[in-house]
């Protein structure tokens, strides 16, 4: 098992005659089961037509009913992708996950006040992964998303992290050392997003085919707080943590729209502290994140 | 993105909040004509810097004549204004804002922002105005009052009353307080900023309500939407180097350490420089060169750290995953070739094309220092320039 996505996932893509769309498709479709998995495009302008032999349709809502998909993945540019995760959540899917980096703020307050009136309205709940994310992988299965397939192996590890390179690391150290992944999960790195760590270190507990969590954060926000002492009380499975930016100056956005000091909560400090206080062995050397984690196996 | 509080002010009365009549100038002999266009006997001379604290570095002072309004445009025109948060070496005070004297009565506290927990917008407000907002929310939270704003829905009525009465607004002031909350917040959405802080925003003896300072930050990603803002960026009060990245889509921010970085991705560049400070040095720099990197970019950004004097050895830092270790390899090399590299360079890579990326390095006959975690780079860095 693995959480969210496995092999036998349908997916839609969003997006899909874009550039980066279509390299990244095609990367997927190439890794493990993609074949199978990818069976849709969305462009209302070439509906009836065909990339890569997927066929592309005219709205979310078509692709689902011809298909049975029931993810969506997301490159749609900046300007119009909180509209393509409104339609994917429109058309009921199960989860949307979106790579757009660059969506204004003010866009995603309003798709994801939608989303939750929605549901307190008793519709369906979509799941959102992102925006800004690498996306997720359960390694031999399916991809989706822009990681490099390559590094992962099967296995019963979980990762979850803001960032993309640093989910990497992380899969890379663990692959090195023979331990591989169940899923590996980018929930992204803008300050309003869908899923958090808490959501995916949930997801985890409740898997049996994870034994352990390599769980990255980095400054600003206060997620990774929230999840430590959501595991203090539940998580039944060991947890190793870092987070970066220990060196990042108060007030200054590192890359990351979400990587931003903002009072004294959100510092790497702070969060490494109650981190640790709720359970999880900690490092300040990302180099060793793997390595402390097979020692609690 | 920052603007002066002149820009701001003129932000506000645009969305209907009552402001100080003010004139904008950057000349002595305007700022005295200012206050005689302005008339009246008080004035205000304001530095306008981007950063805050103006008024206990100087910058900030009061006139009652036009000889002194001369008097005090002098002095703050050109001046280096030091405050809490220019670091030691100040800003220069290019423009400056002339206002007429206000009735002050009392001074409060607004400001609305983006709640990441709630997904909402923040409208906080305080009886405390006029002070450092993170003092008060520190030492006495209970003064700070706050709302969250559903923006499907908009400030309600009863938010606003229950924040124009939980800041102590003066009991005849409070009907405008709300109306102007209201226009605060649509002028916070509709501007896309990501804070806009009024302090003070006070009450007069005729119980006007005013805004006596504007603070904004607006959201890089929406820039592209709002021409209006866009038009009141000022680059002289903007880091010179972080302007020429951005030109060549790095995201790069100085910092006062000795090692210079350059890594892909935000979360692994930030780790690069922690795991630099861990092994005993401190990072000059934050660069991220992105997914997409070129030579020319990778060129770029090795002019750009090397362009600070302090940078007495170089760290690069790339996982390959879709940028592929032999083109960052190639560009390491051409850029280094470029700049006459005459600091010791550590590269590690991972991922796509490890072992091509590595030979390249090997056959450029460089003095390239490989290393395989980011540990061995950070210890073999700090090693070199000890």
């Amino acid at each position: 098992m693995s959480i969210f996505i496995n092999k036998d996932t349908k997916i839609i893509t969003q997006g899909i005659t874009g550039k980066t769309g279509q390299f990244h498709t095609e990367k997927c479709q190439e890794y493990a089961n993609g074949k199978n998995c990818f069976v849709a495009g969305v462009n209302p302008k070439k509906a009836g037509e065909r990339i890569f032999d997927i066929p592309i349709f005219g709205s979310v809502k078509e692709a689902a009913s011809q298909t049975g998909a029931t993810v969506s993945v997301i490159y749609v540019p900046p300007p119009g992708a909180a509209a393509a995760i409104w339609e994917a959540v429109e058309a009921d899917l199960d989860l949307v996950v979106c790579i757009t980096e660059g969506i204004p703020v003010r866009d995603m307050l309003m798709v994801r006040n939608k989303m939750k009136e929605k549901e307190a309205k008793g519709g369906k709940k979509t799941l959102l992964l992102g925006p800004n994310c690498p996306g997720l992988i359960t390694p031999d299965e399916v991809k989706i998303g822009i990681m490099p397939g390559h590094i992962h192996r099967k296995g019963r590890i979980g990762v979850v992290s803001r960032s993309g390179t640093l989910t990497y690391e992380a899969v890379g150290q663990l692959t090195e050392i023979g331990l591989g992944q169940s899923s590996a999960v980018g929930i992204g790195g803008d300050p309003i997003n869908g899923l958090k760590h808490i959501d995916v270190m949930k997801a985890f507990n409740d898997d049996p085919e994870t034994d352990a969590v390599i769980m990255i954060g980095e400054i600003g926000g206060p997620d990774e707080a929230e999840a430590a002492v959501w595991c203090k009380a539940n998580m039944k499975k060991p947890i190793v943590g870092f987070i970066a930016g220990v060196t990042a100056p108060a007030g200054k956005r590192m890359g990351h729209a979400g990587a931003l000091i903002s009072g004294g909560a959100d510092t790497a400090d702070a969060k490494l502290a109650i981190m640790e206080e709720c359970g999880f062995t900690v490092t300040r050397n990302p180099s060793e994140m793997a390595k402390l984690l097979k020692a609690l196996l | 993105m920052k603007i002066h509080e002149y820009q701001g002010k003129q932000i506000l009365k645009k969305f209907g909040v009552t402001v100080p009549r003010g004139i904008h100038c950057t000349s002595v002999d305007d700022a005295v004509k200012a206050a005689e266009t302005l008339g009246g006997k008080v004035w205000v001379v304001k530095a306008q810097i981007h950063a805050g604290g103006r008024g206990k570095g100087g910058g900030v002072k009061v006139a009652t004549s036009l000889e002194k309004v001369r008097e005090y445009a002098g002095q703050i025109l050109g001046m280096q204004l030091i405050t809490h948060q220019t670091g030691p070496q100040g800003q220069k005070v290019r423009h400056l804002l002339i206002e007429e004297g206000a009735d002050i009565k009392h001074e409060y506290y607004v400001a609305a922002l983006t709640d990441r927990a709630t997904q909402s917008v923040a409208i906080m407000a305080s009886y405390e105005g006029g002070m450092d907002i993170e003092e008060v929310a520190h030492k006495t939270p209970e003064k700070i009052v706050k709302v969250f704003v559903n923006p499907l829905v908009g400030l309600t009525d009863e938010q606003g009353l229950t924040l124009a009465k939980g800041m102590g607004m003066n009991e005849a002031s409070i009907p405008q307080c709300v109306d102007t909350l209201k226009k605060l917040y649509t002028c916070y959405m509709e501007t896309d900023a990501s804070l806009a802080e009024i302090n003070p925003l006070i009450h007069e003896g005729d119980g006007t309500v005013k805004a006596l300072d504007a603070k904004f930050n607006f959201d890089s990603n929406a820039l592209y939407r709002q021409e209006e803002i866009v038009a009141m960026r000022d680059l002289d009060e903007e880091d010179a180097d972080e302007i020429e990245a951005s030109k060549f889509d790095l995201a790069y921010i100085s910092l006062d350490g000795n090692i210079g970085c350059l890594v892909n991705g935000a979360g692994l560049a930030m780790a690069t420089m922690d795991t630099i400070k861990l092994f005993g040095a401190e990072p000059a720099n934050f660069l991220d060169v992105g997914g997409g990197a070129t030579t020319e970019k990778v060129t770029e950004a090795f002019k750009i750290m090397l362009k600070n004097p302090k940078v007495k050895g170089i760290l690069v830092n790339i996982f390959g995953g879709i940028m592929k270790c032999d083109t960052i390899a190639t560009g390491v090399v051409a850029a280094a070739r470029e700049t006459h590299l005459s600091v010791p360079l550590v590269v590690r890579m991972k991922g796509t094309n490890e072992d091509l990326g590595k030979q390249i390095l090997k056959d450029s006959g460089l003095p390239i220092i490989s290393a395989d975690s980011m540990a061995e780079a950070a210890t073999k860095i700090v090693a070199a320039v000890k």
